[in-house]
């Protein structure tokens, strides 16, 4: 793994070659059944990873370890060591709440909270205490809806259930909702999965756009997708993390031969 | 249909192909118009099946209401006697003090029997005279001590009074009693129809609403009892069970939902709160006498303990309803939440039990009605006592409304069946009433996603 990373690095002069959140011998189990199996992998700071593989692969896994919201099921335990700015988040003394705060997600099925489109934007702000009045809250909401290229589609009606907006609208307004809590990276599992391809250009394009600030790793069933936002590729296959590297170099010339076997679509 | 069976050749083709020779399907053939005209007749059935069990049903109900109704409006109107009454000085007030005091103890039934026998002068024998007195109903007595007490310039005036009678003459005024039975075997003799016919000739016998009904207690007399005082008690003892039930029901539905690890203790815990739902009534009724009663020592036939009594029956089917709500909502709502950095509680106040609430508040609804339908438990710690005082707090005896259903049900008069009716019509209303605030608060809180 490491020696990928280092190769990647010589290969590529665009990477700016800080990790920002690294994961270390990573073993999971759901149950007895092992999910992943020591996985190695480096999340550079801004810059969109794109974890690709066939399904149950342990991708989604993999990324929902990134911000412990494995904690949440029943019968899962973690192995090994994931950190973010060199401190394990696995560690007893770190606040789970704060640290989801610092890692927002967004997920596969648009899920915005059936009140109105500001109070979805407002509820990070407003529950971690990051606002003192109202002016500044006005304002964080805006600047969250303006980066998630959504504030011209909604100024006229922030009052208005989120829940009437078009597929893609909610899957950009939980972007804003996960922006607003500015956090330092952001977690994306298939979020263009129920999107139409319209709306996931638009998604892909506000990905790209967010990238000068956020660190983003994206989950991703469409390889295109993979190729067209993301730097860095991440191939899981089994559990296991078969390669990562620049993106280009991935899909060009992947060392695997199962990395080859998925992209040139033998399986998966 | 021609592109079908093309399609189907076409299917027939390659399946020959894979596999050895299968005969094409003739869709047309007899058999298969058979097995269709077999499919269409079975779903005739099914439908009549269905319709035939909801016309029972409808037709039930309609007779239900129909029987209460027609056994019970008649409670809603009460007979009245006019007679002339003297308001005699000397026995009102012989001192001419107008002391409150004094007019508040004056014999005013005297006044009333005084009155009878001015109106029927033939009466003389002792027994004659006291089924003439029957006439009017003894209540009527404090009826007239109001008035005066409200009015004393009344003393010493004669004036036409409309007084309440008593339950006999209120029913032969209903024809629930007819003349033509014979004598002996009726309530009344010929004498007293005698009367009647007579003071109801000269006009002097009128129904009225009778509002007694809906503000008295419970009475030995039937024209003089009413549903207030067992509506009262029914009010404190839901009041009671709602404060203990909701909240501990609602906290249990959230804990075991919500935070609960799943183990073989939380199992159990599940397994023994469905258990609950089940266990006769009565049975709670004994728990509640021991715990409350024998053991705490709490007020016997009160709605506190009444109150507590129900919260134990009703808390499972609240944590049962509760539950049901807290798990449809969906968990991607509880992901965005956590996903945000909302801690469990958060992510639960906020988000998990608004959406919850219309199911809880239905759930909770139900629980409470069911309360208040309740009877057995409320016999065990003495809710069926003879109660005739309205209660004034939750620590006072009292008695509920299927209980009074209860008690009338059992007494002999001829007078109770319709109020027993009556009162169903009441404890039903009351129901109606609260299962349509459960079904609005549903469409009112009910939001989508």
């Amino acid at each position: 793994m490491a020696v990928v990373t280092a190769d990647a690095m010589t290969n590529a002069p665009h990477t700016r070659g800080k990790s920002k959140m690294a994961a270390r011998d990573l073993d999971l189990f759901y149950g007895d059944a092992q999910a992943l199996f020591n996985v190695d992998l480096d999340v550079m700071e801004r810059e969109v990873t794109a974890l690709i593989g066939p399904s149950g692969c342990g991708k989604s896994t993999f990324l929902r370890c990134l911000n412990r919201m494995n904690d949440t099921i029943d019968g899962v335990t973690i192995s090994g060591k994931v950190t973010l700015d060199d401190r394990d988040i696995y560690d007893k003394i770190i606040d789970v709440v704060q640290l989801r705060a610092r890692i927002g997600m967004v997920f596969q099925k648009p899920n915005p909270f059936p009140k109105s489109i500001f109070d979805n934007v407002a509820y990070g702000p407003r529950i971690h205490g990051l606002v003192n009045s109202r002016d500044e809250l006005d304002e964080i909401v805006m600047t969250s809806l303006e980066k998630a290229g959504l504030l011209k589609e909604v100024k006229d009606r922030l009052a208005s259930p989120a829940t009437g907006l078009s597929g893609g609208q909610q899957q950009r307004l939980c972007i804003a909702r996960a922006v607003a809590v500015s956090p330092e990276v952001i977690l994306m599992d298939e979020p263009c999965s129920a999107l139409d391809p319209i709306a996931t250009a638009k998604v892909e394009e506000l990905i790209d756009e967010l990238r000068s600030n956020y660190t983003i790793v994206i989950v991703t069933h469409s390889m295109q997708q993979a190729a067209r936002v993301s730097q860095r590729t991440a191939f899981f296959h089994l559990g296991k993390l078969v390669e990562v590297g620049e993106t280009d170099q991935i899909f060009t010339n992947p060392r695997d031969e199962r990395t080859k076997g998925y992209i040139t679509g033998r399986f998966g | 249909m021609t592109d079908m069976a093309s399609l189907m050749e076409d299917r027939a083709a390659a399946n020959a192909d894979a596999s050895d020779q299968r005969k094409p399907v003739d869709w047309d053939s007899a058999d298969m118009s058979r097995s269709i005209k077999k499919r269409y007749a079975a779903e005739r059935r099914f439908k009549t099946y269905g319709l035939t069990a909801i016309m029972l049903a409808l037709a039930a109900l309609v007779l239900l209401g129909y029987s209460i109704i027609s056994k019970g409006y008649s409670a809603f109107v009460q007979t009245y006697v006019q007679i002339e009454l003297t308001f005699d000085p000397a026995v009102i007030d012989p001192d001419g003090t107008r002391d409150p005091a004094v007019l508040g103890r004056a014999n005013y039934d005297g006044l009333i029997k005084d009155a009878l026998r001015a109106r029927f002068p033939d009466v003389t024998s002792r027994s004659e005279k006291r089924k003439l007195y029957g006439i009017i109903s003894s209540g009527a007595s404090y009826d007239l001590r109001e008035q005066v007490l409200d009015k004393p310039s009344l003393i010493g005036q004669t004036r036409k009074l409309w007084l309440i009678s008593g339950d006999d003459f209120d029913m032969l005024n209903k024809g629930y009693i007819s003349a033509d039975t014979q004598e002996a075997s009726r309530r009344l003799d010929d004498d007293e129809i005698g009367w009647f016919q007579t003071l109801q000739s000269a006009n002097a016998i009128e129904k009225r609403f009778h509002t007694r009904f809906f503000t008295n207690g419970d009475s030995r007399e039937p024209e003089l009892a009413g549903i207030w005082g067992a509506a009262v008690g029914s009010f404190y003892t839901l009041i009671v069970t709602l404060l203990l039930s909701f909240p501990i029901g609602v906290a249990a539905a959230i804990y075991l939902e919500e935070f609960a690890p799943k183990n073989r203790l939380t199992q159990i815990i599940e397994v023994n709160i469905n258990n609950l739902a089940a266990v006769p009534s009565i049975v709670f009724g004994l728990l509640g006498l021991e715990l409350y009663l024998n053991v705490m020592h709490l007020p016997r036939s009160a709605p506190v303990v009444g109150g507590l009594t129900l919260a134990l029956m009703t808390l499972p089917t609240i944590i049962i309803a509760s539950r049901a709500a807290i798990k449809a909502v969906p968990p991607s709502i509880r992901q965005a939440a956590l996903g945000l950095g909302a801690s469990p509680v958060q992510t639960v106040s906020h988000h998990v039990l608004p959406l919850a609430m219309p199911g809880i508040l239905t759930g909770t609804i139900i629980g409470m009605a069911q309360a208040l339908g309740e009877t057995a438990p409320l016999l065990m710690i003495g809710m069926v006592a003879f109660i005739v005082d309205i209660p004034g707090s939750a620590m006072d005896a009292a008695t509920v409304l299927p209980v009074q259903i209860y008690l009338w049900a059992d007494s002999p008069e001829r007078a109770f069946v319709e109020k027993t009716s009556a009162a169903i019509m009441v404890l039903l209303a009351f129901l109606i009433l609260m299962n349509g605030l459960a079904v609005f608060l549903r469409k009112k809180f009910e939001r989508k996603w």
